[in-house]
């Protein structure tokens, strides 16, 4: 495909997104235009996927098509293009917004106003498409800020209850936070010259001291609309208030674009990257991947849990991240073309299982009416249909084989591994810790992920909501079994994503080319993973999915032989005494107590507290439990304090007369002029 | 052909002798303890019976308790089936020790949600009890790996097997790795003193617990998952650090002599296993992050050491 | 030096640090002895490796100090303070165990670091060994913070001159005489406790040492 029908085809996705958002305008009074409306922004997503598809698959890793359009500040114009990177991120992008687009057919037909979600939802879109083909830092800027007006927006959808209003505004402070952490990046990169396109920056080579503060203010502003901690705090209260489709085009999708910031940012636009950028990336990952599913096992409600579960995951590819970045700055090429792969491709799988879990809690919510997951229980007779897929969902989460978050884990694993070669003593030290941080991650989100289930899915009903949940509708369902089936695709196959995701790593990390032959070997690149690195290791998915489900069949196989094959229905043994009350089954709470009490009580402040009334007392005991976000104790609060305290003050400034006032904004004038001719 | 015997012979061998070896250990337990005990072959007759009887479920058991058993089952046997229990020149399944531990904790995960499936509270507890051990050992685990993968270049077992057969001279950090994978096997196949698998104290129990509701042919998948799972550690144990009389060549008498060797192996270990579990006793549930805390610092150690002794050569 | 006697050598000094990590993790005081006591042992079997392979005689006299006094005699005499005095067998700690075990891998990562870029251009052996040394130098007082039993105390004392006489040992031509005077000083050490023991015990019928803070007179707050 040539250059010119690409950019047609993104300028197309574009006036689509606009005119959509027109539309959605409209739909509070003709709420027949909500499934068509959908309908195009699923369109658009699909065709905005055609070029990006077309760079990715291309065999040729340099292709790169760039544009400059002639709107935009004077003398810099638009600068647009699509390379590897780019093209991957609008592939995660728009992949969640098809999913979120379909599913919203179904979900948002009886919502009283859907203009609130239906004006930003496409706007939303949008500014997720504009931020990776951006080349400049003003457009990059304009798309991130419109993601953020847009997602905020939606994120008020549910303005009516108090705590939707405070996650905006918390939300709201921290996108203002990151933005203008980014124009700090963006203009310390830039420099005297102000050469504030990408390619300026690209071939400036920034004194350390100044690459070192742009990679820093990078961090802070990509970071904190990633979720690394401890600036993770907005996302657990922002993504959960927003509809459910929109959680998970946040969770899966919006994160992932900040992660693009951080990839871009870092290992192009700052020049060579310094190994110690990695190293506190590596362990900032590890340890909010830990944080992340830690808290995502306390939580008893199923939208904050999957945020925090995000949270963690983010980790995990910041983590990869970090070790890519300390192996390029080690001169280790091979190294940091794997750990960069692994990165990739997981945040290609996590934007598609986390999508699928948020749209799962939104079918348990559309069926039930809650999210809390108490009430919960029993929904896998009633949601016939959505269990297995969150099955799916929970099993590729939680890291095991054969799915894709197995695949991609894995890949993580190894270069955990490879990184105990690094030469500086304080990486070969971190890498185990680091590895070790990776590993508790994913074996609580596995505690956690068999808690979310089998609280919601399994057991008995605890509320008549969830002994009468109805099945959602089947555009629901099909947004959900797609994304299903390309986590078992990628699990199976996870050769196929990585034969792209390779290219794209070695692009980026080799620009001059020094690795002769491919990432992965490319033999068996179908059956088998193979990283090249220091290491040799072989992880084939299509043994793992075929082997699982052969050996199963076996043995069912024989069994039925053997066995007559009948089954008895009867009441539930439970040593005998089984109690017909629902409320004598585990709760979300006491499934996680063990390990709440052995890591929350240092880490989270998890405290539980048990008041047991003297004996023959008519009085209930009670029992509560209490924890604290250690980075809302330790960073927020002290700094909320301190920015009230200082308000105060200021507000004295309200009052004064305006002779005091010109006064003071003299005094200003001359400061600065004073300042101005010093400097002279 | 030969590849095809051997794998074969890899794929079906653990099965075949998984109950066997649990009846060893039961039976030098009673001798220890100054009782004639079961005959060896009686778990053999407890799974047959278990198959030929007719399962009862609960009213609210859904399809994946029905499943669960034989999925877990499978897992577990594919997992059994990339260790090399008596030659490296096996078929390469592309199933690293990474692998292998995923597949382990992909049986954990639809045994817990099983557990959880009926809606009794010792389901509950026996899942939340399993998934924190899981979450304890899992780290452990890998810093063991990361230990025997600095030594062997690699993590798939067939090289290290080579490699640790090759001679690797006298490692402090070999010994703790050990140490660390054998209280990760101890707790991940539920043996005292995590762990009581012939506990009749509902409270006490954490495997037991998960599987309560289930009979019949069921529970013989889970129990035969349960005795395979141990056959496993023990097998992975002797591959990777008593690797001596593993063949590399696909000649008659070398392969035999493997397979004799690993019969010895696993009955070695299930000697050493009866012996341990008669003289220590069960711990509380609260100390398990202190016994996996020690698997996991030997496992650092074990790294530490061997940064040191090869930054030094 | 070949590859064995290196073997066997790094083998030795490891174990000392791993006894050390051993004694962080014991919560009974008999069983803390024993391990206080093997240290000292397979420090004597490393001493005497190394009068082996450098032909150095006089550090059998090193090894032969340290298993007869560190190995035997004390830890015999500690056993016997217990016995004599009826303290109870298990102690609290101060902070948890994981905890402690934490941060003794961080204390030895930094003893690592910091020796082993310092004695750049050294033989092998010495650089291994001073990097162990120093850890168990430094676990030994982290052992005496986390606990509060005064018999721990002497113990994490001990363990920390074994990482002392670790050092020495690796060091080529080390006099004799400092490490007879190392020894000494333990014994003294021992003895001093020993006092202070049956003085505690007399008082306040408890070998806590938090409870002579009540003892510190006026506190200045």
């Amino acid at each position: 495909m040539s250059g010119v029908d690409q950019w047609f085809l993104i300028g197309m996705v574009h006036a689509m997104f606009v005119v959509l958002a027109i539309g959605g305008c409209m739909t509070n009074r003709w709420s027949a235009l909500i499934a068509p409306l959908y309908a195009l922004a699923a369109l658009a997503c699909l065709i905005g996927m055609v070029p990006a598809l077309g760079t990715l698959i291309a065999a040729d890793a340099g292709t790169v098509s760039r544009l400059v359009l002639p709107v935009g500040l004077p003398d810099i114009q638009s600068h647009l293009r699509l390379d590897g990177l780019a093209a991957l991120f609008l592939v995660i992008v728009n992949l969640g917004g098809i999913a979120a687009a379909v599913y919203g057919i179904g979900y948002d037909a009886h919502t009283s106003q859907p203009a609130r979600i239906l004006a930003p939802f496409p706007l939303f879109l949008a500014g997720m498409n504009l931020v990776p083909v951006a080349d400049d830092a003003f457009t990059f800027l304009i798309g991130w800020e419109l993601m953020s007006v847009a997602s905020w927006l939606l994120v008020l959808t549910g303005h009516e209850q108090a705590d939707n209003r405070r996650a905006a505004l918390v939300y709201l402070t921290m996108a203002a936070f990151g933005a203008l952490a980014l124009l700090m990046a963006f203009g310390a990169l830039a420099g005297a010259g102000g050469g504030y396109t990408f390619e300026a920056m690209r071939r400036a080579m920034p004194s350390p001291t100044v690459a070192t503060l742009a990679a820093l203010a990078l961090l802070l502003g990509a970071g904190s609309k990633a979720g690394l901690a401890p600036l993770h705090v907005w996302l657990p209260l922002a993504h959960p208030a927003a509809p459910s489709h929109v959680s998970a085009l946040m969770s899966g999708a919006m994160t992932k674009v900040a992660l693009y910031a951080l990839m871009r940012g870092l290992l192009e636009l700052t020049g060579t990257p310094q190994w110690w950028w990695g190293g506190l990336l590596a362990v900032i990952g590890g340890l909010t991947a830990a944080l992340g599913a830690l808290q995502s096992l306390t939580q008893n409600d199923t939208k904050t849990l999957l945020a925090y579960s995000t949270i963690e995951n983010i980790g995990v590819i910041a983590a990869a991240l970090g070790l890519a970045i300390a192996f390029r700055a080690s001169g280790q090429t091979l190294q940091a073309g794997l750990a960069l792969t692994a990165a990739l491709f997981h945040a290609l799988n996590h934007s598609l299982f986390k999508a699928l879990l948020f749209l799962g809690a939104g079918a348990v919510l559309h069926g039930t009416g809650t999210r809390a997951l108490d009430r919960l229980g029993g929904l896998i007779h009633r949601l016939r249909w959505t269990a297995p897929l969150v099955l799916i969902g929970c099993l590729a989460i939680s890291a095991v084989p054969p799915l894709n978050g197995f695949a991609s884990e894995w890949l993580v694993f190894q270069s955990v591994l490879d990184a105990t070669g690094l030469g500086h003593w304080e990486m070969k030290f971190a890498a185990p810790v680091v590895g070790a941080l990776l590993a508790l991650a994913a074996a609580l989100a596995a505690a956690g992920f068999v808690r979310f289930f089998g609280i919601a899915f399994l057991g008995r009903p605890r509320d008549d909501a969830a002994a009468t949940a109805r099945e959602v509708a089947p555009s629901m369902l099909a947004a959900m079994a797609g994304l299903a089936a390309l986590c078992l695709a990628f699990g199976a196959w996870p050769g196929v994503p990585l034969a792209s995701l390779t290219r794209v790593a070695t692009a980026l990390v080799d620009p001059s080319g020094v690795l002769s032959g491919p990432l992965l070997d490319g033999r068996t690149a179908w059956l088998v993973v193979a990283p090249h690195g220091e290491l040799t290791a072989v992880y084939s998915g299509l043994v793992a999915a075929l082997g699982v489900a052969a050996l199963t069949g076996i043995v069912v196989g024989i069994t039925s032989m053997v066995s007559s094959g009948r089954v008895r229905r009867g009441p539930a043994w439970d040593c005998g005494f089984p109690d017909p009350s629902p409320l004598t089954q585990y709760t979300a709470s006491s499934l996680g107590q063990p390990l709440r009490r052995i890591f929350g009580s240092v880490v989270l402040a998890a405290r539980d507290r048990v008041e047991m009334p003297p004996a023959g007392a008519p009085e209930p005991a009670r029992f509560a439990s209490t924890l604290r976000d250690p980075a809302w104790h330790y960073v927020f609060d002290p700094l909320i304090g301190l920015v009230t305290r200082a308000t105060e003050r200021l507000n004295l400034l309200q009052f004064l007369a305006i002779r005091v006032y010109l006064s003071l904004m003299f005094a200003a004038l001359i400061g600065l002029l004073i300042i101005v001719a010093v400097a002279r | 052909m030969t590849a095809l015997v051997i794998f074969i012979v890899q794929l079906l061998a653990p099965v075949a002798l998984a109950p066997l070896l649990t009846g060893f250990v039961r039976k030098i337990k009673a001798r220890l303890l100054g009782r004639r005990g079961p005959p060896l072959l009686q778990p053999y007759r407890d799974l047959a019976r278990l198959l030929r009887k007719e399962p009862v479920l609960a009213h609210n058991a859904s399809w994946l308790f029905r499943g669960a058993p034989y999925g877990a089952f499978g897992a577990v046997w594919l997992a059994m089936t990339a260790i090399p229990i008596f030659t490296t020149s096996s078929l390469n399944l592309g199933l690293d020790l990474i692998a292998i531990a995923g597949l382990l904790g992909l049986a954990r995960i639809l045994i817990a949600l099983a557990g959880m499936d009926v809606g009794t509270s010792f389901g509950g507890i026996g899942a939340s009890r399993e998934m924190t051990i899981g979450a304890l050992a899992e780290p452990a685990m890998f810093v063991a790996i990361i230990a025997l993968a600095i030594i062997a270049n690699s993590t798939a077992l067939p090289d290290m097997s080579r490699a640790m057969g090759d001679g690797v001279g006298l490692r402090v950090s070999l010994a703790l790795a050990l140490g660390a994978i054998v209280m990760i096997a101890i707790a991940e196949t539920g043996r005292i003193p995590v762990d009581n698998p012939a506990t009749h104290l509902e409270l006490t129990m954490v495997h037991e617990a998960m599987v309560l509701e289930y009979s019949g042919r069921h529970l013989a998948m889970i129990e035969l998952g349960a005795m395979l799972k141990l056959t496993l550690y023990l097998s992975l144990i002797a591959c990777i650090f008593a690797p001596w009389g593993i063949a590399r060549d696909a000649e008659a008498s070398v392969l035999a002599a493997g397979l004799g060797l690993w019969l010895a192996k696993l009955a070695i270990g299930g000697l050493a296993l009866a012996v341990f579990e008669t003289a220590i006793a069960k711990m509380r549930v609260f100390r398990y992050p202190e016994f996996l805390g020690a698997a996991l610092l030997f496992g650092i150690l074990g790294v530490v050491f061997l940064y040191i002794s090869q930054h030094l050569k | 030096m070949t590859g064995l006697a290196f073997d066997i050598a790094h083998l030795l000094g490891a174990l000392v640090l791993t006894l050390s990590f051993a004694l962080l993790y014991q919560r009974r005081l008999t069983a803390a002895i024993n391990v206080v006591a093997m240290q000292a042992a397979v420090l004597a079997a490393a001493a005497a490796w190394q009068a082996i392979t450098r032909d150095s005689p006089h550090l059998f006299a090193t090894a032969a100090i340290a298993l007869i006094f560190k190995a035997i005699a004390v830890p015999l005499l500690l056993h016997w303070l217990i016995r004599r005095l009826n303290i109870s067998s298990t102690v609290e700690p101060v902070f948890g165990v994981t905890l402690t075990m934490g941060l003794g891998v961080g204390i030895t990562a930094l003893a690592i670091l910091l020796v082993l870029p310092l004695t750049a251009g050294e033989t092998l052996l010495l650089r291994e060994d001073l990097a162990f040394a120093l850890a168990v130098a430094l676990l030994g007082p982290l052992l005496m913070i986390a606990r509060r039993n005064a018999v721990v105390q002497v113990v994490g004392f001990m363990s920390m001159e074994n990482g002392l006489i670790l050092a020495a040992v690796g060091v080529k031509g080390m006099p004799l005489v400092v490490e007879a005077s190392v020894a000494f000083s333990v014994m003294v050490a021992t003895f001093i406790f020993g006092v202070f023991f049956f003085h505690i015990r007399e008082r306040f019928d408890s070998l806590d040492v938090s409870r002579l803070e009540e003892m510190q007179g006026e506190r200045h707050s």
